[in-house]
Parts: C-alpha cells; sequence; structure tokens
C-alpha cells in the first residue's frame, strides 16, 4: 500500500481505491456497566474491503450494528459521505444504500429463496399502493424489472436449484449465501458482513470468499466484513481493524497488522493486566 | 331427496353464513398477530366503533352531542344531512385509519420490544377505551343501519330449489344479506391476498410478518408497516361491522362476536388467514348443525358453548390450530 490519504490509496497489488466512504468518530457504545466499544475511530474507503477481527466478544457485532443504525451510539460520530450523519433508524440506513447480514441468520424463514431476495429490492420498489391499484401496467413492468434483477443474483450465487425453497429448509451454508443475495438485490454502496463464513467448511468459505471479491471486483461495492478465519481475512482483505475488549488494537494492512505485537497478544491470549 | 337431509343443508347454508362473519372478525385479529404478534383483543369493539361512526356519519349525528349538550345545556342531535352510503363508508374508512395512526403513535411505539403479554394488556384497554369512546361520541342507544344492502329472504333460491324436495320441502330459506356477506367475505379476501402478494407494501407486510430484525435490514419502516396493517384491521372491522349490524342492529353485542372469533383462531391457528376464513366457517356449520341434530336431545341453547368445547378439544389435541405453523420455543 503506498500513500493512505482520504482522496484514495493504491493497494499492493495495484487496485486503486477511492476516498473516504464512511468514518466512525470516536464511538463509544455501553450497555448499563458494559463498554462494547471504548472510543474508537476507523474509517472505510470507497471500492475497499475492510475487515474487523478481534476474539469473542471484542465489540465487532457491535460497531457493525452501529454502521447500520440497530444500535445507537453513546458517544461519538458517523460520517457518510463526508456529512454527519444524524441519528438513524435502520430502515433508514439501509434506504441510504447500506445493506447488511447478521452473525445469526436473519432470513424470512417462511418464504423461499427468490422471495427473500426480492424483499432485498424493497428500498428500490417506486410503485405506491394508489398506483398500483390504478396502473395495473406499470406496476407489472416494474415488477419484471425487479424480477430480472434477482435473477441475475441468483445466477451468480449458483442458488438457481434451490430458487423455490423456503429458505428455513435450507442448510446453513446456502442460508448465509440467500442473505448476501438479499443484501446485494438492494445494490448496496457499503456491504456489512458479519461472520459471512461462520460455520462453513472449507469449500463453501472458498465458494464466499469468491463471491465476495467478485462483488467487490464486479460492482465496486465497498465492503465491510468481520471474520475469524485469519487465511481468509487476509487473503480478502485491503485493510483490517483490530479490536479486543471494545478497544481498537491495531489498524493497517494484513501484513502490517499480522506484525503488530498487540495484536499478537490478544490472538495469543496473554493475559491483561 | 330425503327432506330431512334438505333440511339439514339448509342449516348447514344458514351456518355457512354466520361462519363468514366469525371469519372476518377473526381475519382482523390474524392480520395483527401475523405483523406485530399483538393478540388485539380490540378488534371486536373496533367492529363495533366502526359500524357506530357509519351510522353517525351517514345520519349526520353530531360527535359528542351528549356531551356538548350537558356541557352547555344545548340541545344539538344532528347536522341535518344525510350522506350517501357509499360516502358514509369512505369517510369511516378515513377514520379507522387515523384511529390506527393514533394506536401507533400513542400505544404501540412506547410498548416495542415489550413481552406480548403487556401488548395484549394494553389492547384490553384499548378495548375498554374505544367502547367508552364509541359512546361519549355517538350515543349508546341500540342503531338502525342500511348501506342499502338486501334484506329478507331470497325468492330466487326458494323458488329455484323446492324441487329438490317432496311436499314439504319449500326450498331453501337463505338470507340476501348473508349471501351478500359471503360474496363480500370473499372478494375482501381475494384483494387482501393480491394485495400482500404482488404490492410493494404487502411484500414488506408479509416480510415484517417472518421477521423483525430481518425486515428493518432491507428498508421496512416497522412503524409505517404497523399502522397500515391496524388500518387494514379496521377495515375489517367495518366490514364485519356493516355485515353484522344490517343484521341485528349496532349495539353493544357486536362486539361480543370477538369472543366468538377466538374459537374461530384456535381452530384455524392464529397466524393463517385461510385458517381463520375455514375455522370461522367450521365453527359457523358447526354450531348449527349441532343445535340442529343434538340440540333436542340436550334441551338446545348449543350454539352457546359449542365453539368454546370445540375449541378445548382442539386445545388438546392439535394446538398450533388446522394450519398454524407449530409452535417451537426458539432458544
Ligand atoms: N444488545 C446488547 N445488550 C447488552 N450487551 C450487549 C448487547 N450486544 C452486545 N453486548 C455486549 O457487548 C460486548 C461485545 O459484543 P459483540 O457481540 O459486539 O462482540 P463480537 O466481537 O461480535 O463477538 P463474537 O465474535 O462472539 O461475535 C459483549 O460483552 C456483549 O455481551
Ligand atoms: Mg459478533
Amino acid at each position: 500500500m503506498n500513500k493512505m490519504t482520504s482522496e484514495g490509496y493504491t493497494t499492493a497489488d495495484g487496485r486503486k481505491i477511492g476516498g473516504t466512504l464512511m468514518e466512525m468518530k470516536n464511538i463509544t457504545l455501553r450497555f448499563g456497566g458494559v463498554v462494547a466499544i471504548k472510543d474508537i475511530s476507523f474509517d472505510i474507503h470507497e471500492g475497499e474491503i475492510r475487515a474487523i477481527i478481534g476474539p469473542n466478544g471484542a465489540g465487532k457485532s457491535s460497531m457493525l450494528n452501529v454502521i447500520s443504525g440497530f444500535y445507537v451510539p453513546s458517544e461519538g460520530e458517523v460520517r457518510f459521505r463526508g456529512q454527519k450523519r444524524p441519528q438513524m433508524r435502520p430502515y433508514q440506513v439501509a434506504q441510504q444504500g447500506i445493506a447488511r447480514t447478521f452473525q445469526n441468520i436473519a432470513l424470512f424463514k417462511g418464504m423461499s429463496t427468490l422471495d427473500n431476495i426480492m424483499t432485498g429490492r424493497i428500498t428500490k420498489m417506486k410503485s405506491n399502493m394508489a398506483q398500483q391499484a390504478l396502473w395495473w401496467g406499470a406496476a407489472q413492468r416494474e415488477e419484471d424489472e425487479h424480477r430480472e434483477a434477482v435473477e441475475k443474483i441468483i445466477d451468480f450465487l449458483e442458488i438457481q436449484a434451490i430458487r423455490k425453497t423456503p429458505v428455513g429448509r435450507l442448510p446453513y451454508g446456502l442460508q448465509k449465501r440467500v442473505e448476501l443475495g438479499r443484501a446485494l438485490a438492494a445494490e448496496p454502496k457499503l456491504l456489512l458482513l458479519d461472520e459471512p463464513m461462520a460455520g462453513m467448511n472449507v469449500e463453501e468459505k472458498e465458494d464466499m470468499s469468491r463471491f465476495i471479491l467478485d462483488v467487490n471486483d464486479e460492482f465496486g461495492t465497498t465492503i465491510a466484513l468481520i471474520e475469524h478465519d485469519m487465511g481468509v481475512v487476509m487473503d480478502l482483505s485491503d485493510r483490517v481493524v483490530v479490536m479486543d475488549y471494545g478497544k481498537k488494537i491495531g489498524d493497517g494492512t494484513p501484513d502490517e497488522v499480522r506484525g503488530n505485537q498487540e495484536v499478537i497478544d490478544a490472538y495469543l491470549g496473554v493475559s491483561h493486566d | 331427496m330425503p327432506d330431512q337431509l334438505l333440511f339439514a343443508m339448509e342449516v348447514m347454508l344458514n351456518g355457512l353464513m354466520a361462519g363468514v362473519l366469525y371469519a372476518l372478525v377473526a381475519l382482523g385479529f390474524v392480520l395483527i398477530f401475523k405483523a406485530s404478534g399483538i393478540f388485539n383483543y380490540a378488534q371486536g369493539v373496533m367492529a363495533l366503533f366502526a359500524a357506530l361512526t357509519l351510522v353517525g356519519l351517514q345520519e349526520g349525528q353530531v360527535p359528542f352531542a351528549h356531551l356538548i349538550n350537558a356541557i352547555f345545556g344545548t340541545d344539538i342531535h344532528h347536522f341535518g344531512w344525510h350522506l350517501p352510503a357509499l360516502v358514509a363508508i369512505i369517510l369511516t374508512i378515513g377514520v379507522m385509519v387515523v384511529l390506527a395512526i393514533i394506536v401507533e403513535k400513542f400505544v404501540l411505539k412506547h410498548l416495542v420490544n415489550q413481552e406480548p403479554i403487556i401488548l395484549f394488556m394494553a389492547t384490553i384497554g384499548l378495548a375498554y377505551f374505544l367502547e367508552g369512546f364509541g359512546d361519549v361520541m355517538w350515543g349508546s342507544e341500540i342503531k338502525m343501519l342500511d348501506v342499502g344492502l338486501p334484506q329478507g329472504a331470497s325468492f330466487w333460491v326458494e323458488e329455484n330449489t323446492a324441487w329438490l324436495g317432496g311436499e314439504g320441502f319449500y326450498g331453501f330459506f337463505i338470507d340476501k344479506l348473508d349471501m351478500v356477506a359471503a360474496v363480500v367475505a370473499a372478494l375482501l379476501v381475494i384483494s387482501l391476498t393480491i394485495f400482500s402478494q404482488y404490492s410493494k407494501q404487502g411484500r414488506a407486510l408479509r416480510a415484517v410478518a417472518d421477521d423483525h430484525q430481518a425486515a428493518l435490514s432491507v428498508g421496512i419502516s416497522l412503524r409505517f408497516i404497523w399502522v397500515l396493517v391496524w388500518s387494514i384491521a379496521g377495515f375489517v372491522a367495518l366490514v364485519a361491522g356493516i355485515m353484522w349490524g344490517a343484521k341485528s342492529g349496532v349495539q353493544f353485542s357486536l362486539s361480543l362476536i370477538a369472543l366468538k372469533a377466538l374459537p374461530v383462531l384456535m381452530l384455524g391457528g392464529f397466524t393463517s388467514i385461510p385458517g381463520a376464513i375455514v375455522g370461522g366457517l367450521i365453527i359457523g356449520v358447526g354450531e348449527k348443525l349441532f343445535e340442529f341434530t343434538i340440540g333436542p336431545m340436550v334441551g338446545g341453547a348449543t350454539e352457546n358453548w359449542f365453539a368454546y368445547v370445540l375449541a378445548l378439544l382442539f386445545l388438546v389435541f392439535r394446538p398450533q390450530g388446522l394450519f398454524g405453523e407449530k409452535i417451537i420455543e426458539r432458544v
């Protein structure tokens, strides 16, 4: 990586990364007595794959929840596209072009794969109720367009075989894939993935890694992901934030954080005192 | 065909019609329960309130007339106009939407993430409030509701079915109003289905019914959806109120049909729209047939308890109802 500025940088493998898309400034998050996040600042650049790593309970998911509006930070500010973001409800964040998946998978279990991904396009749907009642043709045309976009995602993720299957019946790995599909359906500017490969076997992990890289490469989608598998993190990400006990203990390229003594200690379980 | 069988069939047909009304009320319950996990005890009172409002608007009643007169010593009752039925119905729909917004803003919004029992209690409070409010607003006397629906038995049906039986059979005796109710209920269910399957809002509604977190993450406002389902439930309540009111007048007992909706829900399952319909019909037919066949042997009046006994049997042997999703505790 050379010359890291807020205007952008070039990665080791020569990819051009844009300017700052999202900036977390001095974020603190408390739950009663528990401090899940302690005064953390970091940024996410346009077009990069940014990983957040750290031991269990470090506050990674909490950070993702702050970005997506599910948690309200106790202190600090979130800046999106250069502007301070007012406190927003999760659905408003989604409407701004930030899509996410959940650590514990939150799919519409009663719906088919197709319907789940279609629901991901809700922010893209225009027709309101009156329009739909009065002008069936326009609504139908819009439905067809969305359907086409969804079919493309299904092909992309290679899940044609389970299009009509209720997702509650799918194995874990495929559910994770459908959830990614639903997030992609929103054509997000920023994609947040909370442990997209948890519980997967080696082969499934390879597939998922390939999808993530392809999404970033083909659509230019900025991605922030939480992952435990260090091998995967090193392969995928451009830059890594390391958290431990709610604090940021490292930030940089995979090689940089790998050499960071504090990070090594955290992962080897050196006692905190 | 033996006449006895034909009489039984007539009883069944009439039971089906009564069942349609049970089904309509149960439908309102299911909609709200699916979308928000709230058992809305006030659904029956909403039907009463909707019917009261409709009559009041149509007859040009001055709202809160009793209250105003008591305070200011005036003697006003009516504005002196008479609205066409359709206009009054549209205005009443508007009132039900406003009610939905108020419920969301003053009740639901403050109770998100509370235990279901707390939300249930809130709806009990709402039921009593609405009952009293309806009284104060429109007066408590029994009112006639007439939106131009046909009344009386259908001679057409009678004449054209008389040939089925022998000398003693004069054809099926069926209320025209009941036939209208059946058609309206069918149309209502069809349009609700189309709405929920094919519209953006319907899709959002199904999403919220399935998983709140996931719905939020794809950009759906829960609060908007709550207002929407309470509005739809208000509309369904209005339809039930019109049918029931046209049949037996608008009076407090209207809100008691909610009690019959309870066994219907136990039969059909709290989360299933087809279940509400089929459950309503089964209870309607079941209680009439039971009264017709067994009733005379046990001294009659079985309609008062038949539905509850049937529901109890279901609770024991199939607690999730006919169509309900199997209840598996999340751990
Ligand atoms: N909604 C909540 N209420 C109370 N405490 C919470 C809540 N969410 C998270 N926490 C606490 O915040 C801390 C950080 O949790 P978080 O889930 O963010 O960790 P994590 O890094 O994602 O861990 P894991 O790798 O296990 O997923 C933990 O102590 C957790 O108990
Ligand atoms: Mg986590």
